[in-house]
């Protein structure tokens, strides 16, 4: 063995944890590590232009492509500048480990310059978080960090890496195993409660799935496709679960929630057996929670333990990986071809039932002389190819954008749900399409948010990641302003975007394309010249100010209570 | 309901912050609290006394699972347990209490650790009621000062036996 420094060490871990792309930005604390990256041709460092996109970017790789995205920056500001990207991270369950640079250890707790305690900081949004005190221990931390990252319920994990350890040397040797005695997640569902489950589904009369964001992390949409069409349930999704199932299969109700579809929350508050599969009931979704699903029997598949029972009482939980429960399930179906066809038969009138819903009150918008945001969404969903990459930031946008995109895979809609991060969805954009060079990856963007990570037009243009920002340019905090004219009496205080920037100019003025689109007939050739154009985009639908997103749950109201167009 | 919950960590610095962090930004309650090295230095025991519905403390044992450097958690409500703290009281005594105090030591086996002219100072070991007896009792002889632990659990090596006093 030979000697190396805790820096080569750092990057010769990486190696070995298969990182290819790592996003950051250097400064004084990890100036060691940064000088041993350059001669690391094999892992290609993205420089964002705010650590808040370094991370952002890390997240929008790994929910892309589902590898962990990894993010090296500075000590103090650099690493508090991470926090916000951490936590929506941390409250989507996505797996991330971030790097951050820590004055000499002898400084620790002396207010050194530019010293934070970033492990206090992120401890209640990471999964786990380590100082490395000793350059003997990096080898085994950095390795419990990716496996802590990846397993179970995914997270984000923080490693903090003093400047004094990083230039130490080591006689370094990556372990080959790792001893966790306390982290050991359950990924095998209970058989006894696996045949409970499927004896009380196929009683059931009027069953629906609910299906999360978990489904999508354990790789289970196959499953969860194959087990509902085998059994003719109805399928509502989360935000977060948009695309773990198809849009367009006939069981596919769309999103439910304070946003969701009438048929969806419909169909969840009349079922006398609710499945839900790697879901967590957000308040998003159950409204006021004492009259969710007030029939229903409620089965819950969660790897994580306190997911069940937390917001609403379970009837009968099952803790494991939703891919290997949901095999299970439908391997309990063996022998009961005779239960099945008498559910099959017994459902149908609940089918046509909810037929009559979707019929009743679709999804829908008033076309006009100004152009529409749902309107622009559905024209980028018509012309964009299939395997197309969509992020959104936060607000009308991402509702619109959940509504009227058709998602038909897993990991093509990159959205924060949980944290609801306004300037995620550009630098997670650039994320995707690091993981993914050949495809197209739009940020569907508000024109409030996209100022909140602008500056990484820059690392597009650097790095020749032609992301198109399709913005839909209300002038308005548009979601917050939805809320003021509804619950405020139209008081918009604050919401108006009275100054933005002229997107297309500074898109030009970054060395990107810009364009601007008034007049409903000029989107679809926006849209195809967009895609056409080689390399980083934004285009500028100036759309109705006033657009609002339809049907809405009041905040605390029952799901079915709706306000509808 | 007051639950004591026995919960085994990593020796590190760090981890009572994350399970103290966990209770205060989950906004459970902690009633008291006991960290000291077991046998195995490697490995700390946390005792937690905790009050909650059903639902709060199947949540708290949850989430402290959850936590990396959580080794093992134990909840004494679902088992036959011994439990003890231990105060130390400084209180008044002269001429005409000095007596009366012995005797109320006396009473409740508590110790005397320390003597000066005008106070004793005693301690008692023993479970929540029986301290707070004690303490009730010392109050209006004049209590000068008072300190005392976090509860600490002990199961009980045969399961349904009736405790001893
Ligand atoms: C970082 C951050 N700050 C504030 C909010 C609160 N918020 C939610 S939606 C929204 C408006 C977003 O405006 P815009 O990006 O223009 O989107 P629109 O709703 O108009 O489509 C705001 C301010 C947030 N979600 N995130
Ligand atoms: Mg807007």
């Amino acid at each position: 063995m030979r000697k190396i420094t805790g820096a080569q060490a750092f990057i010769e871990a990486l190696r070995c944890e298969g990182v290819t792309h790592a996003f950051g930005y250097p400064g004084g604390a990890v100036l060691d590590i940064f000088d041993a990256i350059m001669d690391a041709r094999d892992i290609q460092f993205i420089l964002s232009r705010h650590e808040q996109g370094a991370v952002h970017a890390a997240d929008g790789y790994a929910r892309a492509s589902g590898r962990v995205g990894v993010c090296l920056v500075t000590s103090g500001p650099g690493a508090t500048n991470t926090v916000t990207g951490i936590a929506t991270a941390y409250m989507d369950s996505i797996p991330i480990v971030v790097f951050t640079g820590q004055v000499p250890t002898h400084l620790i707790g002396n207010d050194a310059f530019q010293e934070a305690d970033i492990v206090g900081i992120t401890r209640p949004c990471t999964k786990h978080n380590y100082l490395v005190k000793d350059v003997c221990d990096l080898g085994r931390v950095i390795k419990e960090a990716f496996y802590i990252a990846r397993t179970g319920r995914p997270g984000p994990v923080l490693v903090d890496l003093p400047k004094d350890v990083m230039k130490s040397t080591v006689n370094f040797k990556y372990p080959d195993s790792l001893s966790l005695e306390s982290y050991c997640p359950t990924y095998k569902g209970h058989p006894g409660q696996i045949r409970r489950i499927m004896g009380l589904i196929l009683k059931s009369r009027h069953p629906v799935i609910y299906a999360g964001g978990g489904v999508t992390l354990a790789g289970a949409s196959k499953e969860l496709s194959d087990f509902a069409r085998r059994l003719q349930l109805p399928v509502t999704t989360t935000l977060m679960g948009m695309g773990a199932f198809p849009s367009g299969d006939p069981l596919s109700l769309g999103m439910l929630g304070m946003h969701g579809t009438y048929a969806a929350n419909m169909t969840v508050t009349n079922s006398d057996c609710l499945i839900a599969i790697g879901a967590r009931f957000d308040d998003r979704v159950t409204g006021k929670v004492d009259e969710f699903a007030p029939k229903a029997k409620i089965i819950h598949i969660d790897i994580d333990p306190t997911s069940i029972s937390k917001n609403v009482k379970v009837d009968l939980p099952v803790v494991g990986d939703c891919r290997m429960v949901l095999r299970g399930m439908l391997a309990e179906l063996a022998g009961k071809d005779a239960e099945l066809a008498e559910m099959l038969s017994q459902t149908a009138s609940w089918r046509s039932e909810i037929e009559v819903w979707k019929e009743q009150q679709p999804l829908r918008y008033c076309k006009s002389e100004i152009v529409k945001p749902q309107y622009v969404i559905e024209m980028i969903d018509e012309i964009a190819p299939d395997d197309t990459i969509i992020t959104t930031e936060v607000g009308q946008n991402q509702m619109w954008t959940a509504q009227f995109y058709k998602f038909n895979e897993p990991r093509l809609f990159l959205t924060s749900g949980g944290l609801g991060t306004m300037g995620y969805g550009f630098p997670a954009a650039i994320g995707a399409q690091v993981a993914f060079p050949g495809r197209t990856v739009i940020d569907i963007a508000g024109d409030g948010s996209i100022q909140m990570n602008i500056q990484e037009l820059a690392t597009a243009v650097q790095y020749d990641l032609p992301v198109k920002v399709m913005i839909l340019n209300n002038g308005y905090l548009g979601m917050v302003r939805q809320w003021q004219s509804l619950f405020y009496k139209k008081r918009y205080s604050h919401t108006s975007m009275a100054v933005s920037p002229d997107f297309v100019k500074l898109a030009e003025a970054y060395g990107a394309k810009g364009l601007r689109v008034t007049r409903p007939e000029d989107v679809k050739d926006a849209i195809r010249e967009a895609l056409r154009i080689p390399g980083p985009v934004i285009v500028d639908f100036v759309v109705d100010p006033e657009e609002d997103v339809y049907p809405m749950v009041p905040a605390g109201a029952p799901i079915n209570n709706m306000l509808l167009v | 309901m007051r639950h004591a919950i026995s919960v085994y960590v990593d020796n590190q610095a760090g981890v009572l912050s994350r399970v103290v962090g966990l209770f205060s930004g989950r906004g459970f309650n902690i009633e008291s609290l006991s960290v000291a090295p077991t046998l195995d230095p490697a490995k700390s025991l946390m005792v937690i006394t905790t009050t909650g519905n059903e639902q709060v403390l199947e949540q708290i044992k949850k989430q402290l699972n959850k936590l990396i450097n959580v080794i093992k958690v134990v909840d004494c409500a679902d088992r036959d347990y011994v439990e003890r703290e231990m105060i130390l009281v400084k209180i008044k005594a002269e001429k005409e209490t000095r007596a009366e105090v012995l005797r109320i030591a006396d009473i409740f086996r508590a110790k005397v650790i320390d003597v000066s002219p005008k106070s004793y100072t005693l301690s008692l070991t023993g479970d929540k009621s029986k301290l707070e007896g004690f303490v009730e009792i010392l109050t209006p002889i004049g209590i000068i000062d008072f300190v005392r632990t976090g509860t600490v659990v002990m199961e009980r090596e045969m399961q349904g036996r009736r405790k001893l006093p």
